[in-house]
């Protein structure tokens, strides 16, 4: 087995952060989203988060080439985690039991998904 | 939001939710779809590299119709995040993973096992959790 390298755990950190930021940019775009087809193409906002989904593929990509997936999956999941952090620090969404258990529970299963991979 | 429990804006609020659980499945459906029509369009590819990836996605026809698909899926999600919260939105897109290992299981005959099962009853059970707590409210 290699040891997965920590600048492989890094760059899959990093990509976790731009994905939730890519997220926390398409809610904001989302909430002033006005009339139709052509209010998606003037909002910069989504625009923005475009950008970062994309950012944060281009460091998932690096950040998987080596290394063992096992590790460097779970820590994709991170992003899940950042994104409820975001949701409640600039959206005032309230995180419930509910909530927890949930993401908990799809957190579990897309680890098992990939392992069975 | 708490203090609209005026009955007619309760109801709106609550189809509203409706809607935007509708809109983030039917996502995940699309996403799944585009995902496949990537992963087939994918192994045809030859040229190496960035302009080769580039070249494929515009000239391989299941590449092209997945990353349009990606776009409307986009669109999808943007709508449903307009009337639902990122909280509760953004973990049910997992759904596409469930999609993608049973389609996979039909199109790529991919085996089935012990993980894969018990991960799409882990992420169906969490968007259950998900679905119940939001159209109950």
């Amino acid at each position: 087995m290699t040891p997965t390298p920590v600048s492989s755990m890094l760059l899959v950190v990093v990509a976790s952060v731009f994905g939730s930021f890519g997220m926390v940019f398409f809610k904001a775009g989302a909430n002033k989203l006005t009339g139709g087809i052509a209010g998606l193409l003037v909002n910069w906002r989504l625009f923005l988060g475009v950008f970062l989904y994309l950012t944060s593929s281009v460091f998932f990509v690096l950040g998987m080439k080596h290394g063992e997936l096992s590790i460097l999956y779970p820590l994709v999941s991170l992003g899940t985690v950042w994104t409820l952090l975001w949701a409640r620090l600039f959206f005032g969404e309230r995180l419930t039991k509910e909530k927890f258990a949930a993401v908990g529970l799809i957190v579990a299963g897309i680890v098992f998904l990939n392992l069975g991979r | 939001m708490s203090s609209t429990t005026v009955s007619p804006a309760g109801v709106e609020i609550v189809d509203k939710r409706r809607r935007a659980i509708f809109l983030v499945f039917l996502c995940t459906v699309v996403g799944a779809a585009a995902q496949m029509l990537i992963k087939s369009g994918a192994t045809t590819v030859t040229q190496p590299g960035f302009i080769g990836a580039i070249v494929a996605m515009l000239t391989n026809p299941p590449l092209f119709a997945g990353y349009c698909l990606y776009g409307f899926n986009t669109i999808l999600m943007v709508l449903a995040l307009r009337d639902g919260e990122l909280s509760l939105i953004y973990p049910v897109i997992a759904l596409t993973y469930v999609w993608v290992t049973i389609l996979s299981m039909f199109v790529f005959h991919e085996p089935m096992n012990i993980f894969k099962a018990c991960g799409i009853a882990a992420v169906v059970a969490g968007v259950a959790v998900l679905g119940r707590s939001s159209t109950a409210a």
